[in-house]
């Protein structure tokens, strides 16, 4: 499994909730993805409660990121990659 | 190994969070014990921290069949690799049940989450997904959350 914490990242949100990220992501961004927990997203598994949505903000992903010992965390990476699988995924 | 035509035993996952609060490890070393008793396969999953809290506890291995690391059992039960009939999730916290939902979605074992900490009962009251649940605000002392977990998988003592 990757470890998205070696990519270039930016926090949202910290230490919230999947209902937090949800609506954040529903407030910030026209382009939405529901995906399923486990969904694999930069080699790594989303780890959460559905219904999971994944923003897109240009060329980056916005998606809830958990680590079991600090919670939940909103994460917005570059990945054009994700982004053209996410639509294909939609199609 | 497993004889053709006879199934083994059941198998039973036990995927511990953080272990920061002091009745996990009692609780899941307890688990541990009263499912291999009842014939039970038991594997635990957790960070590093529980892995090797497990390593000095039960050095024999007298409690825990098998240990495996947190991402590495995920990985496995999300590509359908590993199918435990029961998943026992430890939740102290919203990471807790945010394991609880994803096992709960990608296996079709059952799935219980053993809800415990201070704020037990508030992080019991966010669950939004299908899932069955053992509550207790146990933080230091494990023996009301033993005796919910007993009533649950039928080992409280009879009274008749």
């Amino acid at each position: 499994m990757g470890c998205i914490e070696e990519l270039k990242y930016e926090v949202l949100l910290s230490r919230a909730t999947f209902k937090e990220c949800r609506e954040y992501i529903k407030d910030h961004y026209r382009e939405q993805y529901t995906v399923k927990p486990g969904y694999k997203i930069f080699d790594s598994y989303i780890i959460g409660v559905p219904p999971i949505l994944i923003g897109v903000d240009n060329s980056h992903v916005v998606f809830p990121y958990t680590k079991p010992c600090h919670g939940t965390f909103l994460l917005r990476i570059e990945g054009p990659e994700e982004i053209a699988r996410l639509r294909a995924v939609k199609k | 190994m497993e004889k053709e035509g006879i199934p083994g035993p059941k198998k039973a996952l036990l995927l511990l969070g953080c272990p920061e609060v002091p009745v996990q490890m009692g609780i899941a070393l307890y688990l541990c014990h009263r499912l291999r008793k009842d014939g039970w396969d038991v594997t635990v999953a957790g960070n590093p921290s529980v892995l090797h809290l497990i390593r000095v506890s039960d050095p024999a291995r007298h409690y825990v069949d098998r240990i495996t690391g947190l991402d590495r059992c995920m990985e496995k039960l999300i590509e359908g690799n590993a199918k435990p009939d029961l998943c026992l999730v430890f939740a102290h916290n919203d990471a807790g049940l945010s394991y609880a939902a994803t096992v709960g979605s990608v296996t079709p074992s059952r799935v219980v989450a053993i809800i415990f900490g201070r704020n037990a009962e508030e992080l019991a009251k966010t669950i939004e997904f299908p899932c069955e649940t053992i509550v207790e605000k146990a933080v230091h002392n494990p023996l009301a959350l033993r005796q919910k977990i007993d009533k649950v998988f039928g080992w409280a003592a009879s009274k008749s």
